[in-house]
């Protein structure tokens, strides 16, 4: 049912972008994807270029990588624009954007109502709600360092224990019986985590919270709660850490995992399921599955439980979910159209190749959903 | 500014009655740079004031006595110094324990041991180590030294753990990211500064005083400590607190190499955390808004006030026993 009344606001919304496009390409081979009216979503691969030339935005440093692929893209199909984005951090993404220094903010989360964020949003877009659009998705990669083994499962609610001190030793009952066929050593569990405020831990924290079976009492926050082990600056920190520590377990983004070639345990999501490494497939399974928090309408700031909760099949559900804030309406035309220019990058041609800094792609259902939010600013 | 001083800089001339350009310049240009450190000292005082008190004031945790830093929430600030204390003060010692005497040996070697073609490239060599980026000491403990400290410290931690400054830590040995590390890494930064300006002051012992101690029987250890000794006692002190000046300040190679712990310190030097410059700059890219940033000014208040302290003892302490 949510899939209809999707496709019937899809279609409309195309239908306007395909007369703004009107003039523009003829070339959409690039499809937005396949479900929900994709013949007509693909008028939105082509950026509609214009506006004014250099935006700039500023923000969550876990999009950062993401970004400056973007902006590459968005130089490439839009000769003479560009977008200056700086990572300084989600919190001084927002105030910039809030004080109208940027044109539209990366952050880790959606804007809090509670804050007073949203409602300053809706101030400085001149009395139009500001959206958030969920776009860039880096995996959490659970690695961990234990000498001779090579594979190793987890589920939520033994990370959660681990991660908070409850199971303490690696032949934990618990952790064996998610490997019967490893032979886990008697050593301590050594917990790395992140030392400074990131995303990262507060995403992994609402993870443990959602997937957790109550084992995680801690909350979630961009500081580590779990009280033990011991903790690491950025995840260059984190893997140094590691790799130093026999026994140890930590909690990296996916991209630095395979960086730092560190050993990544697979996630089961329901019990007795098959547990399931960090990809682009299994990580595109779990955002599919996604709920927003309002189902209707171009704001997808999303439902984080329903991913890190997820209990389908395949899909790894360790992620964290960094966003775009924008404003739905400009009340610079100018800007608007070149905000609208560069997302149509971002979500089409920026996406081929992200998942080799780490990202997920985004999956076909999101990316429509995206692309008809993008075509509805102004 | 200078320009001004220059104006308003009126009877300064050498000899009497006659007033040169050259000489009130200069006077106004020297008056000029030492008030301008005087004030730059005052201005950043008033500055880390300004910033800090209105976090201070919002704070709901004891600021002296508190081992929490959270500020997450600009609305439920809970903040105090006490490990970042600890710790700084900690490391500090660790290192200047390990450098002093290390720095005291090497200036009595280059002055009166080394054989005079091995003294200059000897010295050149120290006076290299302070030219090392800190970032580069940073990593080199980290990725080296704390490893191949780690079996010693658990070693020191098994034989001497009864006693609490080498009691088990609130972080587990591995890597050895502990203040034990980041003491030894601190001293070889502070070896050059201390080597350096000792052995000037030891240099500078009157060779009439050397000369008289030797011709009286003292062998060239007791001329040592006769001497050059007393003689270059302040100095030797003056040098060591300006090395704990830095050492208290150090900040990166302290972030790279502490880990932080989830654990209030237990005054152990196998503990990890945060001394207060790492903890700033550790949280330096999340500053965006007014009220948590001024926590970490608040903080960095607090170093800036220690040194401070540390300085003032150390001028009184040197200034006490100079040619006695």
């Amino acid at each position: 049912m949510k899939m209809k009344r999707h496709g019937a606001a899809l279609g409309i919304v195309a239908a306007g972008a395909l007369l703004l496009t009107a003039c523009g390409s003829d070339n959409n081979t690039q499809s937005g994807g396949s479900t929900g009216g994709s013949t007509t979503t693909a008028a939105g691969a082509k950026p509609d270029c214009g506006g004014k030339k250099s935006l700039k935005s500023s923000g969550s440093t876990a999009q950062a990588n993401a970004m400056s692929r973007f902006v590459s893209k968005y130089n490439a199909e839009c000769d003479g624009y560009n977008l200056d984005y700086t990572g300084n951090g989600s919190g001084a993404g927002i105030n910039e954007f809030l004080a109208k220094q940027t044109d539209f903010a990366g952050s880790d989360s959606a804007l809090s109502a509670s804050k007073g964020e949203v409602d300053k949003a809706k101030t400085r877009c001149d009395g139009n709600p500001a959206w958030n659009l969920p776009t860039v998705f880096g995996p959490i990669a659970i690695t961990y360092n234990i000498p001779g083994v090579s594979e190793l499962a987890l589920d939520g609610p033994t990370l959660a224990k681990i991660f908070s001190g409850q199971i303490t030793n690696w032949n934990d009952a618990a952790i064996k019986k998610l490997n019967p066929s490893a032979s886990l050593p008697d050593l301590k569990i050594a917990v790395v985590y992140r030392s400074d405020e990131s995303g990262t831990t507060d995403n992994f924290q609402q993870y443990l919270t959602a997937a957790g079976g109550g084992a995680w009492t801690k909350g979630a926050g961009k500081v580590f709660a779990g009280g033990v082990g011991s903790g690491g600056s950025k995840n260059d920190g984190v893997a140094t850490i590691l790799k130093q520590t026999s026994g140890g377990i930590a909690y990296v983004e996916w991209s630095f995992a395979l960086n730092s070639k560190l050993a990544t345990a697979s996630i089961a999501t329901t019990e007795g399921g098959t547990p399931v490494k960090v990809s682009a497939e299994t990580v595109g399974k779990a955002i599919d599955a996604a709920k927003f928090k309002n189902e209707s309408g171009n704001d997808l700031a999303l439902d984080l439980s329903s991913i890190h909760g997820s209990k389908v099949a395949g899909a790894y559900p360790i992620v964290l979910a960094t966003y775009e804030v924008v404003c739905s309406k400009y009340s610079d035309a100018d800007t608007g159209k070149a905000v609208k220019a560069f997302l149509t990058v971002a979500i089409n041609d920026g996406q081929t190749g992200l998942d080799a800094n780490g990202y997920v792609p985004l999956p076909s259902k999101l990316k429509d959903k995206l692309s008809a939010a993008v075509k509805a600013i102004s | 500014m200078i320009g001004a001083m220059t104006e308003d800089s009126g009877q300064s001339g050498g000899r009497a009655g006659v007033r040169r350009p050259g000489d009130s310049i200069f006077r106004a240009l020297t008056t000029g740079s030492g008030l301008a450190i005087v004030i730059a000292i005052g201005l950043i005082g008033i500055f880390l004031l300004i910033k800090a008190v209105p976090s201070l004031v919002a704070d709901k945790a004891n600021f002296l006595f508190s081992p929490d830093f959270i500020t997450t929430d600009p609305t439920n600030l809970k903040f105090g110094i006490r490990d970042l204390f600890v710790v700084t003060v900690l490391s500090s010692l660790v290192a200047l324990v390990i450098a002093m005497p290390i720095a005291l040996g090497i200036a009595l070697f280059l002055t009166h041991y080394a054989p005079a073609r091995l003294s200059r490239p000897f010295a050149y060599i120290v006076d290299l180590l302070a030219a090392v980026p800190s970032i580069v000491f940073g990593l080199w403990g980290a990725q080296v030294l704390g490893p191949t400290l780690e079996p010693f410290e658990t070693w020191l931690n098994k034989v001497f753990g009864w006693f609490p400054l080498f009691a088990n830590g609130n972080i587990p040995l591995a890597g050895a990211g502990t203040i034990f590390t980041v003491g030894v890494v601190l001293a070889v930064m502070l070896l050059p500064i201390i080597t350096s300006v000792t052995r000037e002051v030891f240099r500078q012992t009157p060779v009439m005083q050397i000369e008289g101690a030797l011709a009286l029987g003292a062998t060239k250890w007791e001329m040592l400590r006769t001497t050059v000794l007393p003689f270059g006692r302040s100095g030797y002190i003056a040098a060591s607190m300006l090395g704990l000046g830095r050492a208290l300040g150090e900040t990166v190679a302290v972030l790279i190499i502490l880990h932080a712990s989830p654990k209030p310190s237990g005054f152990s030097l196998f503990d990890g955390g945060y001394t207060f410059a790492s903890k700033i700059a550790s949280a330096a890219s999340e500053f965006s808004q007014p009220l948590p940033t001024g926590a970490y000014i608040a903080a960095g208040l607090v170093l800036f006030v220690l040194t401070f302290i540390v300085n003032a003892a150390a001028r009184s302490v040197a200034g006490g026993k100079v040619h006695k």
